[in-house]
This record gives C-alpha cells, sequence and structure tokens, in this order.
C-alpha cells in the first residue's frame, strides 16, 4: 500500500473517526458523503466506542503474503456498543477461547510491514475483555 | 424490449492449462461458441469480455480489442465487463440487453480467466472484497466466506458435514463432465480431513484457481429462427443487482441480499416462482455459498439449505439438482469466466446434449453469479422452446 492511500485511513485505523447522519441518526465507519439510509449529506463526527461483541470469527491459516509470519491468526466481525461493525484480528487469546457474543475491545497495533513502500501500518484489533 | 435467444455456446477445457494464454483460451471458447452458432456468428456485431483481473493475473488491461483482434473481429465494438468473479454473469447481461433494445442482432458474451501464470492468486482475488477495512486487517476470501459459515452453523445449526457433503455432490457431478478441472469423486472423509484454510473451512470446501474461458451467442428471435439447427433457448431473465462491498455492513451476514435481490427480479421478469425451475448452475465457489445461495433464491428457508443437501435433494436425479456441470468446485473457477460456462452448462442441460449428467426433462434453467462476498450478483434464466 502506497503512503498516500495508507495516510488518508488514519484517522479511521488510529482513532476511530466516523461520521454521524445528522438527518437519522445513523454511524457510518468510514465516514460517507451521503447517508446509505436517509440520503442526508449532513453529517457530525463522531468517535466510536471501544467495546463490543464478536458476531463471527475464523482462524486464518493461508494467509496472504504481507501476513505470512502470523498466521495462524483470528480475524473476527466485531459489533461495537452503538451497532457499528467492522473487520479486524482477534489477538492475545487460542481460539478456544473465542465464541459468539464474546465480549472484546478495540486496541492499538501494528497491523502489517509493505516491504514495496516500506511502512509499517498500524490500526485496531480487538481483545477478550476479561474480567 | 424484444425476446432474445442462446444460438451457441463453447468453453476450454478447465484447469491449469499453463500452455494457453489468456488470448488463446478466449478465442478458443468463443470459436467453439461460434461454430455451434452455424453461420449466424457472420452477422456477429458486438461482445462483451467479463474478467476480474487479467491485470493482477497476466499484466494485461484493455482486453476488449486484444480479444477482438485475435478473434479476427475487428472492428466490432468490444468491451470488458468487470464484476469480480461475476464478470462472466453481467458479459452475458449486457449482450442480452444490447439484442433485446433492438441495437445488434448477434452478439458474444463470454469471459476469461488466466489465473496459474504466477501471480500472488490470494491477493487479487482479495481485492474484490473492501482493501480498506476486509483485506487491511489479513482476512482472505476464505476467511470471509468462513465467517459466513460460523455464522450460518451458529444461527442453523447447519453443520460440518452438510458443508462437506455441497462438495462430495459436486465433485461427483463433475466426474462426468470431461471439461472440467477435477473430474473425480471425493468423499465427506476427505473433505474433513483436508487441510484448514480458514476455520471451519478446509481446502476440499474451496474452489480451485483455474485458467478457462467460456462463451455464448446471443441473437434476436429472427437471428435465432434462421440459424436453426438446435433447439431454440430463449433468456427468460437477465438481472442483476448490488449488496455492500464489506460483508460486515449486512444486517444478516448469512444472507445474500443482493442474490435475493437479483432472484426477485429474475423470476419476475421470466413469470415464474423457484420451484419452476428444473436445473440451476450457482456459485459455489465455497460449499457454504451453495447452501446460503438456495436460500437466497428461495429453493428453501433461511437456515434449511444444509438438510437438504445432506438428503442428497441437490443432485442429479434429486427434487432441485443443482450444479450438475460439478460447480466452480470441481468444474473450475476462472473468476471471469465462470458466469459465463453456468449458460454454456444450462444450455446443453435444455438442449438434452448433456450426456452423462443430463438432467431428465430439463426445460427451464437458472443460473447465479456472484462477485466479492455476493455484493455483485447476476441471475438468468433460460427456457427451452419446443
Amino acid at each position: 500500500m502506497r503512503s498516500p492511500q495508507y495516510t488518508r485511513e488514519i484517522p479511521q485505523r488510529y482513532r476511530l473517526e466516523a461520521g454521524k447522519c445528522t438527518g437519522c441518526g445513523k454511524v457510518h465507519f468510514p465516514p460517507r458523503l451521503i447517508c446509505d439510509a436517509c440520503r442526508c449529506r449532513e453529517f457530525e463526527d463522531t468517535t466510536l466506542p471501544r467495546e463490543g461483541k464478536i458476531l463471527t470469527w475464523t482462524v486464518i491459516y493461508v494467509p496472504p503474503p504481507n501476513f505470512d509470519l502470523e498466521a495462524p491468526y483470528v480475524v473476527a466481525i466485531v459489533e461495537l456498543e452503538g451497532g457499528v461493525r467492522l473487520t479486524c484480528q482477534v489477538v492475545d487469546c487460542g481460539p478456544e477461547e473465542l465464541a459468539v457474543d464474546v465480549p472484546v475491545e478495540l486496541v492499538f497495533r501494528r497491523i502489517q510491514e509493505d516491504s514495496q513502500a516500506d511502512i509499517i501500518q498500524y490500526g485496531y484489533k480487538a481483545v477478550l475483555k476479561r474480567e | 424490449m424484444r425476446d432474445v435467444y442462446v444460438i451457441g455456446v463453447g468453453m476450454t477445457r478447465f484447469g491449469e492449462l499453463w500452455e494457453s494464454s489468456l488470448r488463446d483460451l478466449f478465442v478458443e471458447a468463443a470459436l467453439a461458441a461460434l461454430d455451434d452458432a452455424g453461420n449466424a456468428g457472420e452477422h456477429l456485431s458486438s461482445m462483451y469480455v467479463g474478467c476480474m483481473s487479467s491485470g493482477l493475473f497476466v499484466g494485461q488491461e484493455h482486453i476488449g480489442p486484444q480479444l477482438a483482434d485475435y478473434l479476427g473481429r475487428i472492428p466490432i465494438p468490444a468491451t470488458r465487463v468487470e464484476t469480480a468473479c461475476a464478470s462472466g454473469g453481467a458479459a452475458v447481461l449486457h449482450a442480452c440487453l444490447e439484442v433485446a433494445a433492438g441495437v445488434s442482432e448477434v452478439v458474444l458474451a463470454g469471459g476469461v480467466e488466466k489465473m496459474t501464470d504466477g501471480a500472488d492468486v490470494t491477493s487479487a482475488l482479495a481485492t474484490a472484497a473492501d482493501q480498506e477495512y476486509e483485506a487491511y486487517h489479513g482476512v482472505t476470501f476464505p476467511g470471509l466466506y468462513a465467517l459466513m459459515a460460523r455464522a450460518h452453523m451458529h444461527r442453523y445449526g447447519t453443520t460440518r458435514e452438510q458443508l462437506a457433503r455441497v462438495a462430495v455432490k459436486n465433485h461427483k457431478h463433475g466426474a462426468l463432465n470431461p471439461k472440467a478441472q477435477y473430474p473425480f469423486e471425493i468423499t465427506v472423509e476427505q473433505v474433513l480431513n483436508s487441510s484448514r484454510v480458514a476455520d471451519p473451512l478446509r481446502l476440499l470446501d474451496c474452489s480451485p484457481v483455474t485458467d478457462g474461458a467460456a462463451a455464448v451467442i446471443l441473437a434476436s428471435e429472427e437471428a435465432a429462427r434462421r440459424a436453426g439447427s438446435h433447439p431454440l433457448i430463449r433468456v427468460a431473465a437477465s438481472a442483476q443487482a448490488t449488496g455492500t462491498i464489506a460483508l460486515h455492513s449486512r444486517a444478516d451476514i448469512t444472507r445474500l441480499d443482493a442474490v435475493e435481490q437479483a432472484a426477485k427480479e429474475a423470476y419476475r421478469q421470466a413469470g415464474i416462482t423457484p420451484d419452476k425451475v428444473d436445473v440451476s448452475e450457482v456459485h459455489d465457489c465455497f460449499t457454504i455459498a451453495e447452501l446460503c445461495v438456495m436460500e437466497a433464491l428461495g429453493y428453501t428457508e433461511a437456515g434449511k439449505s444444509g438438510p437438504l443437501a445432506e438428503a442428497g435433494e441437490t443432485n442429479i436425479g434429486g427434487r432441485m439438482p443443482i450444479n450438475p456441470s460439478g460447480g466452480l468446485k470441481a468444474k473450475g473457477h476462472p473468476v471471469g469466466a465462470s458466469g459465463a460456462a453456468q449458460i454454456v452448462e444450462l444450455v446443453h442441460q435444455l438442449r438434452g446434449e448433456a450426456d452423462g449428467r443430463q438432467v431428465e426433462n430439463a426445460r427451464i434453467g437458472l443460473a447465479q453469479s456472484m462477485g466479492g462476498t455476493g455484493a455483485s450478483c447476476t441471475v438468468h434464466i433460460l427456457e427451452g422452446v419446443s
């Protein structure tokens, strides 16, 4: 991934910045120019909550080249409080600890290194919320 | 809009065809389709080529004119169509529209993909998902379908064995198809013991990496009647729909909304209900995909596809035969070609020339093709006109 492409997404990847539709209140991550629910074009800035739960998950055994050294690793669809869903890795746990509806929180982590563009790329991953 | 007919079909063998280039593959399929159409091919006035990613797989874009050139058809218009793995289906749709609109009498629609030249296939296929918000996090295509599979199993109790049954059935059918990449049977045990790709999916849940091309010739009724030698096959419906690019954006991860939408429109065009379909070719890129597609097409209620697959209802000879060609799983999945190859199979079925894999008395056939995790979908319904 080239650096302009990477840099553009930093507000979302580092800080979970989203857009809340002023028409219907739907929260969009990443932000959009028009709301798909009500077609309103006015948004206010908002930040996603970090807590949520696992909706579904998989263990990737055959990874793309950038993730070669990490396999096997867990990827899940996480539903955050408030309803926004995203795809991310779940780390610091074994697959046996995973289940649908398990509570998680998003943390800031290194995601991948692009050897071509020579940038270390960061973003969010989920960890299990332990009591 | 006037009626459209399929008057010629052709395809290459599917497989790892190292000796053939992309242009050779396409031209071989197109020539076979033109030959099948008899002298109507002389009136060919335009062509559409479905291809997902010749740029990433072989470093060649702009294949429309290249393929028209090597087919010896310069200067007819030639356009590449891309909807990821549904590209072949979308090419057929646009060719149908051109004939239906009365702009052309005879149009070629095809698909091609050359996947085994050494490109990084996993990454190339991942471009059909959201690059910034899915692939960035290391999820692969098998991984995305594995997320759907886990959700389906959790909600409906779909079992690992039911998933395996889909692959076993498609290999059973593919063993009867001389064009198939993997024309042999497999067992449930082999599926369950094959290597892990993305839990709960294993290697034998996944369609393979394939080279191949397929082509069909579409024509007006007048041109079809002039062409003459085959039974007439009418395109009763040609529909397309979109869904969200990211799987996580769907209200229900187990539901293929775009397939439901395209199917609804196709049934409306054809004036039929799902139970009238005699034979189907569907997009079984992964075993779970065939089950979710059965539900989206209205062949069964949500959550009931697993037991149907297990009971053998989708076998040739069953109540709703699905993928008599072997499907993407056994026939192979040259991504841009698959949607067109489904039409080729349906035409063989409706003409009654599918040999050992013939579905008895097949009169109405449905082809469903999708790109990404179902963000693009085309549905075609063909009808044999006696």
